[in-house]
C-alpha cells in the first residue's frame, strides 16, 4: 500500500485526490491547505486527516509520496522538502518559476532516485500520443514548421481574485495555459534554441497576460508558433491543438482526433474513441486518471525514469522563460513599413537575403 | 420514465469526436429558436422528455415552454446539474469560495443570500448544497421535472473523495423540495451502485455510458452487463453510439438487447435522424 499526502486542495488537488483515493493500492494519509474552510469540510465529510502545514503532514502522516498542487511560486520549497526526505513527488504544472530552482530539483530528484512527475496531462491524451508516434516515425517527412495553440474561456472580465491573476504567484496565461503548449512543443519537436517575435496582451486582466504569441526557432531550421489565449469564450473549455508541416505531409491533432495527410496517401483520421485506452476510474477526462495511475504505477515498480519528469518539465519552463524575456524587450520589428515604402528593389533584395540565409537565430538589436 | 429521452450535447458544442463538428453545431444552435425547432421535431416524433444540463440557455427554452402551455403541457424536463464548466472556470478565476459566492443566490433573493453567507460561515455544507440545487432548479419553475440528475463529473468527483453524505443530501432535497426522483450520472457504474447501496438509496435511477465499444465504461463491459442484468436499479443508457463511432443499428441492438435498461438518451439535430432512432428502437423492442 502506497501512502500519499496531498498538499493544496484547490481545483487540481481535489481532482488528484478523487482519482488517487479510489486506487486500490493507495491510502491517502493526509491533506494540507492554507484555506481552513476547505480542509475542514473535507475532513469532516471524508474522514481524511487534515494538516495546516505540509511539514507537519510529512512528519506526522509519514507518506511515501507527495502530490503538490499549490500555487506555482511555492512548488520549489515544498518539492525540495519532500525530495530531501526521499519522497516520490507529483507536482502540478508549471514546474518552477525560476530555471535555477528547476535545475536544482532535477538534480535532487536524480540523487534521491524517486519518481518525479509534473502534471502535464496532455502527454496522456490519446490523440497527442498518436501524433508523437507518427512524428517520430517520420510519417510526414522532415518537419519545417509547427503550431501549438491553446484557447479557452478562463478570464472574460476585468477582475480575478485568485493567485492565477498574480504574476508573482505564477499566474497569467503564460504560466497557466502556455506551459501546456510549451510542454507539448518540446515533447513533440524538441527543445528550441531561441524565441522571437513574441506578442503579449492583457485583454481583461490587470498585471498578467491573457494572450501570448511567440515563434520558436530550432537549431536545425525548424520553426514553430505558440498561440495562446485564455480569454477566448468561443471555446467551452481549454482546447489544445497541434499542427505540424513536413515535406511529406501534415498532422493535425487535438483532444478528439489525430488527422494525418501524406503525399500520395491523402487524409487518415483516428478518433479519441479508438485512441484512448480505458481507465480504472474516470472523473474528468481519461488523461487525468491515466497520469495519476501512471505515477502510482511507477512508484509500485520503483522506476524513476518516468515520462513528464522534472527534467522534461524544466524544458517547458525554459521555453516560458525565453518567451517572457523576449516579451520584456517590448514590441519591436526588424523592418518597418517606412523603410520599404517607395524602395521596392531594396525590399526585394532584403527578401532574397532573408530567404537565402539561415533563419534568424541571431539576436536582433 | 419514457423509453427515449432527448439529450442536449448537440446544442452546446459538445462532440466527443470532432471539435470542428462541435463548432458547427454551436453556430447552428446559436439562437435558442433553432434549439426549440429541433425539440419540436422530436416532440412531433413522440419524444417529449428532454434530459438537459442546467446551461443558462436552457432557461430560454424553459421560458418558451412556459409561454406555450397548450403545446407543452405534458412536456418533461430531466435537469442534469450543474453545468460543470461554469463552475470549473469560476473556480479558476475566483477560487473555491469566490465561485460558491458567485453561484449562491444574491441580489433580489436577499433571504437566500443571507442564509448562504451564514452557511459558509458555519461551514454547514449541506445547506450550501441545498442552495446550489435551488439555484440550478430556478429556471424550471412551473415545468414538469419528475427526475433531477446530478452530473457525472460531480457524482464521480464526490464518489472519489468518499463524500457519501452529498448523495444523501441531494436525494433528500430533490424529493422534498421538488417532489422529484433523484438520478445519478456516472462513468463508473458498478462502483456507484455499491456506494448508493451503502447510502441507502433504493432502486436508484442511474444514467451511464452503455455502448458496445465500452467507451467510458470504467470497470469494463462485462462488469457493466452483469450489473445491469443482476442489480436492483433503473439504468438509463447514454452515449449508446459511442459518439458516432458505432453504426446506429449495431449500437441500438446492443442496448435494446439488455432488457433491464429502462431508457435511452440520444441527441440528434434533424427530424430524420430522430425518426430513424425512434423507429429502430421500436423495431428492436418489439
Amino acid at each position: 500500500m502506497i501512502k500519499i499526502g496531498i498538499v493544496g486542495v484547490g481545483k487540481m488537488g481535489l481532482s488528484h485526490l478523487a482519482i488517487a483515493n479510489t486506487h486500490p493500492g493507495v491510502r491517502v494519509v493526509g491533506l494540507c491547505d492554507a484555506a481552513g474552510y476547505v480542509l475542514d469540510v473535507l475532513s469532516k465529510y471524508t474522514g481524511l486527516a487534515a494538516f495546516g502545514d505540509y511539514r507537519e503532514l510529512v512528519e506526522r502522516a509519514r507518506p511515501d509520496a507527495l502530490i503538490v498542487a499549490t500555487p506555482t511560486r511555492t512548488h520549489a520549497e515544498i518539492v525540495r522538502y519532500a525530495l530531501e526526505r526521499g519522497l516520490h513527488v507529483f507536482v502540478e504544472k508549471p514546474f518552477c518559476l525560476s530555471a535555477e530552482e528547476g535545475r536544482e530539483l532535477v538534480a535532487l530528484a536524480e540523487r534521491a532516485k524517486v519518481v518525479n512527475q509534473v502534471g502535464y496531462h496532455y502527454r496522456f491524451v490519446g490523440a497527442f500520443q498518436e501524433a508523437k508516434r507518427l512524428l517520430d516515425s517520420g510519417a510526414i517527412g522532415e518537419l519545417h514548421n509547427y503550431r501549438v495553440e491553446a484557447y479557452g474561456p478562463v478570464v472574460l472580465q476585468p477582475k480575478g481574485s485568485t493567485w492565477r491573476s498574480s504574476k508573482l504567484e505564477g499566474g497569467g496565461c503564460l504560466y497557466d495555459y502556455a506551459s501546456h503548449a510549451a510542454n507539448l512543443a518540446t515533447q513533440l519537436f524538441g527543445m528550441p534554441a531561441g524565441v522571437g517575435g513574441t506578442a503579449v496582451h492583457s485583454v481583461f486582466s490587470k498585471g498578467v497576460d491573457d494572450e501570448v504569441y511567440a515563434t520558436l526557432y530550432h537549431a536545425n531550421g525548424l520553426t514553430g508558433q505558440l498561440c495562446i489565449n485564455w480569454s477566448d469564450e468561443t471555446h467551452r473549455k481549454m482546447s489544445m491543438r497541434v499542427e505540424a508541416w513536413g515535406k511529406n505531409g501534415k498532422i493535425n491533432a487535438d483532444r478528439q482526433e489525430c488527422q494525418i495527410y501524406t503525399r500520395g496517401g491523402g487524409w487518415n483520421v483516428r478518433y479519441t474513441t479508438e485512441l484512448t485506452p480505458p481507465v480504472r476510474y474516470y472523473v474528468r477526462g481519461e488523461e487525468f486518471s491515466a497520469q495519476m495511475d501512471y505515477f502510482i504505477g511507477c512508484i509500485e515498480s520503483r522506476r524513476p525514469d518516468n515520462v513528464n519528469s522534472f527534467a522534461a518539465a524544466l524544458e517547458a519552463d525554459l521555453v516560458l522563460d525565453m518567451i517572457e524575456r523576449d516579451a520584456a524587450l517590448g514590441p519591436r520589428t526588424t523592418v518597418t513599413a517606412e523603410e520599404v515604402q517607395g524602395s521596392k528593389s531594396s525590399f526585394r533584395e532584403m527578401l532574397a537575403r532573408w530567404i537565402g540565409g539561415k533563419p534568424a537565430l541571431q539576436r536582433v538589436p | 420514465m419514457d423509453r427515449l429521452l432527448f439529450g442536449d450535447n448537440q446544442f452546446f458544442g459538445v462532440n466527443h469526436m470532432s471539435e470542428e463538428k462541435a463548432r458547427a453545431q454551436a453556430m447552428r444552435f446559436r439562437d435558442t429558436g433553432a434549439v426549440i425547432e429541433v425539440l419540436d421535431a422530436a416532440l412531433d416524433e413522440g419524444i417529449r422528455s428532454f434530459m438537459c444540463t442546467t446551461h443558462e440557455r436552457i432557461g430560454e427554452v424553459c421560458g418558451h415552454m412556459r409561454a406555450n402551455p397548450a403545446r407543452y403541457r405534458d412536456y418533461v424536463f430531466y435537469p442534469c446539474m450543474p453545468y460543470a464548466h461554469k463552475y470549473n472556470n469560476a473556480v479558476a478565476e475566483l477560487g473555491m469560495l469566490g465561485a460558491l459566492k458567485k453561484f449562491l443566490p444574491s441580489g433580489g433573493i436577499l433571504d437566500a443570500a443571507l442564509v448562504g453567507g451564514m452557511a459558509l460561515a458555519t461551514k454547514d455544507i449541506e445547506r450550501v448544497m441545498r442552495l446550489l440545487i435551488d439555484a440550478e432548479m430556478k429556471m424550471f419553475e412551473g415545468l414538469n421535472t419528475p427526475v433531477v440528475f446530478l452530473q457525472n463529473v460531480v457524482v464521480d468527483f464526490l464518489m472519489g473523495l468518499g463524500f457519501k453524505d452529498a448523495f444523501r443530501v441531494f436525494a433528500a432535497h430533490v424529493k422534498q423540495r421538488y417532489a422529484a426522483e433523484p438520478g445519478f450520472i456516472t462513468m463508473n457504474l458498478p462502483r456507484l451502485l455499491d456506494l448508493l447501496d451503502d447510502v441507502g438509496i433504493d432502486n436508484p435511477i442511474v444514467c451511464a455510458n452503455i455502448n458496445k465499444l465500452a467507451f467510458r465504461m470504467c470497470g469494463g463491459r462485462e462488469d457493466y452487463e452483469r450489473a445491469i442484468a443482476t442489480r436492483r436499479f433503473r439504468p438509463v443508457a447514454m452515449s449508446v453510439f459511442a459518439s458516432g463511432a458505432l453504426p446506429a443499428r449495431e449500437a441500438l441492438e446492443y442496448v435494446c438487447g439488455q432488457k433491464a435498461i429502462k431508457s435511452i438518451v440520444f441527441g440528434a439535430s434533424s427530424r430524420s435522424n430522430i425518426r430513424q432512432t425512434r423507429q429502430l428502437v421500436q423495431e428492436l423492442d418489439s
